[in-house]
């Protein structure tokens, strides 16, 4: 434990050298941002019938999107655990005495984190401080605020267990780009990046819900914006820890297979 | 010309020795597009229409920008990545040659695997032709041509002015990618739905709006009065990639080695 909370803190430290980086990185957010926000704005500007979600809580959630990128996006990945793999460095590693599935798992929470830290504030800032119909509200009250956040770091769990399987994936395949693009753009989908699951067609919504993505990123999001009435968001942590634990099972169990038939690549 | 064919030759044959992954990398391009499509997709099932925009009509400048990008994307791939050949001081091998500079930077990267987009785009474009409300005649036909190179002349600009950026930061920024992929993001709906001053910027700066916006609406047949000025369009935005190329020969003799 205290080995992984030393990966960890050495992580964060490394993330905060790429200042600039983020910064240009909050700069696109927000241009994206603003546009996909006119976009609904348009599809929003004719009569509707009764909207599954209100215009406030789309820009609320695309904010938050924007703001906890790091949190969500399938596509962050670590090239070094890559490389560990496909050069064979994988046997330093496997020397240490912890265990291999903590170790990475720490290491890959203290990227998101730190990347996440940087970026969040600063969006969030700003996003509180424009204008009415760009303006991200606030929860509905403290007790909300509360739940989003206990979520919001349950689905961060979640999301990097996930990862962890694309990770382990490299073992067998070693091409990690393929596994990586194909869990990155269904990943994304599913988990409402693209279009918001409450907007989504109800056949789709069922397979959304059947799977984890969506409990790291949307989720959260329409807690926050009191889009989940609490009674519901409360009802669902049970689903997300026990989705956590099946994810952590897995693997832990397909690392395990798969570190008894490692071929340690190069020499 | 002849040279550029050369390079391609070279580069499709060293893109081929890792044949899986260039065709895993092919049908991973092909994805991300149609995501944002089924999504695209799914909105004006919900929606039915963006201010009096069809599903067809958007998919139609769906369609047109993002096969301009990917051609462009393919093209001047080697100016993404020229803050590789400015850091590694490679760009001085570049200058000693007896060919233009343009050239040899566009023949130095061509991604072949962004034919996947490619053929998204291909086909959502060419769905969305059968399904539009248009009556086709020669001209408008014309008229999408232009558009497309239209579209690919804008990208590529736009590419070339990022690194010529790198002459004087080294680096690449980051922060380009705010005017390839949210230009791309932004211009595969028509300009008019946004707010007046971003519809104003991408068409008098960057002029996305000569390739979406203004020749949409004279292949829809919305135009009032001559239709001419709105065909005409899509060249006016060829004109951006001139002081683009400029800014380039500009940067080119500002040039200093970082050395090796």
């Amino acid at each position: 434990m205290r080995a992984c909370y030393s990966v960890f803190r050495l992580k964060l430290a490394t993330g905060f050298q790429y200042r600039s980086a983020a910064l240009a990185g909050i700069a696109t957010q927000f241009f994206w941002g603003f546009i996909i926000i006119m976009v609904y704005q348009a599809f929003y500007s004719q009569p509707l019938a009764d909207p599954p979600i209100s215009l406030t809580q789309i820009v609320t959630y695309i904010w938050l999107q924007q703001a906890f990128l790091a949190f969500i996006a399938l596509w962050f990945r670590d090239n070094e655990l890559f490389q560990l793999i496909t050069t064979g460095n994988i046997a330093y590693e496997l020397c240490r005495p912890s265990g291999l599935y903590g170790l990475w798992y720490a290491k890959l929470l203290a990227q998101r984190l730190s990347s996440a830290v940087l970026r969040c504030f600063p969006i969030l800032a700003v996003a509180l401080l424009l204008p009415s119909p760009y303006r991200l509200t606030l929860p509905p009250d403290p007790a909300t605020a509360l739940l989003f956040l206990l979520v919001l770091i349950l689905g961060l769990f979640i999301l990097v267990a996930v990862s962890m399987l694309i990770y382990i994936s490299t073992f067998i395949t070693m091409s990690a780009a393929g596994s990586l693009l194909m869990f990155g753009v269904a990943g994304e989908f599913l988990a409402g990046m693209i279009v918001p699951v409450p907007l989504m067609p109800s056949w789709l919504q069922t397979i959304v819900y059947a799977l984890p993505f969506r409990l790291a990123a949307d989720f959260p999001f329409r807690v926050y914006s009191g889009h989940i009435p609490t009674d519901e968001a409360l009802a669902t942590i049970p689903i997300q820890l026990l989705w956590l634990a099946a994810l952590v099972w897995i693997g832990r169990f397909a690392m395990g297979k798969a570190l008894r038939r490692v071929v340690i690549q190069g020499g | 010309m002849r040279l550029f064919g050369k390079y391609l030759l070279i580069l499709f044959k060293s893109q081929m020795q890792y044949r899986t992954s260039f065709w895993l990398l092919t049908f991973g391009q092909f994805f991300i597009p149609f995501s944002v499509f089924a999504g695209l997709y799914m909105l004006f099932d919900r929606f039915g229409q963006i201010q009096g925009w069809e599903f067809f009509e958007v998919a139609l400048v769906f369609g047109v920008i993002h096969m301009a990008f990917a051609v462009s994307e393919c093209l001047a791939r080697g100016f993404d990545m020229f803050s590789t050949l400015i850091v590694n001081g490679d760009f001085d091998r570049l200058l000693v040659r007896p060919r233009s500079t343009v050239l040899q930077v566009l023949g130095s990267k061509f991604e072949f695997t962004r034919f996947g987009r490619l053929l998204q785009s291909l086909i959502v474009l060419i769905w969305a032709l059968s399904k539009v409300e248009a009556d086709w005649t020669l001209m408008k036909g014309v008229t999408l041509l232009f558009m497309i190179a239209s579209g690919v002349m804008i990208f590529t600009g736009i590419f070339i002015v990022i690194a010529t950026m790198c002459f004087w930061t080294v680096q690449g920024l980051e922060i380009g990618n705010i005017l390839t992929d949210g230009g791309r993001e932004m211009a595969q709906y028509p300009l008019n739905i946004y707010h007046k001053w971003i519809t104003r910027f991408f068409t008098y700066v960057i002029p996305f709006g000569c390739v979406n916006y203004l020749p949409l609406q004279y292949i829809l047949g919305r135009t009032e009065g001559s239709g001419v000025p709105y065909m005409l369009a899509p060249l006016a935005g060829c004109l951006f990639i001139v002081p683009c190329l400029l800014l380039w020969n500009f940067g080119v003799r500002r040039y200093r080695s970082t050395g090796s």
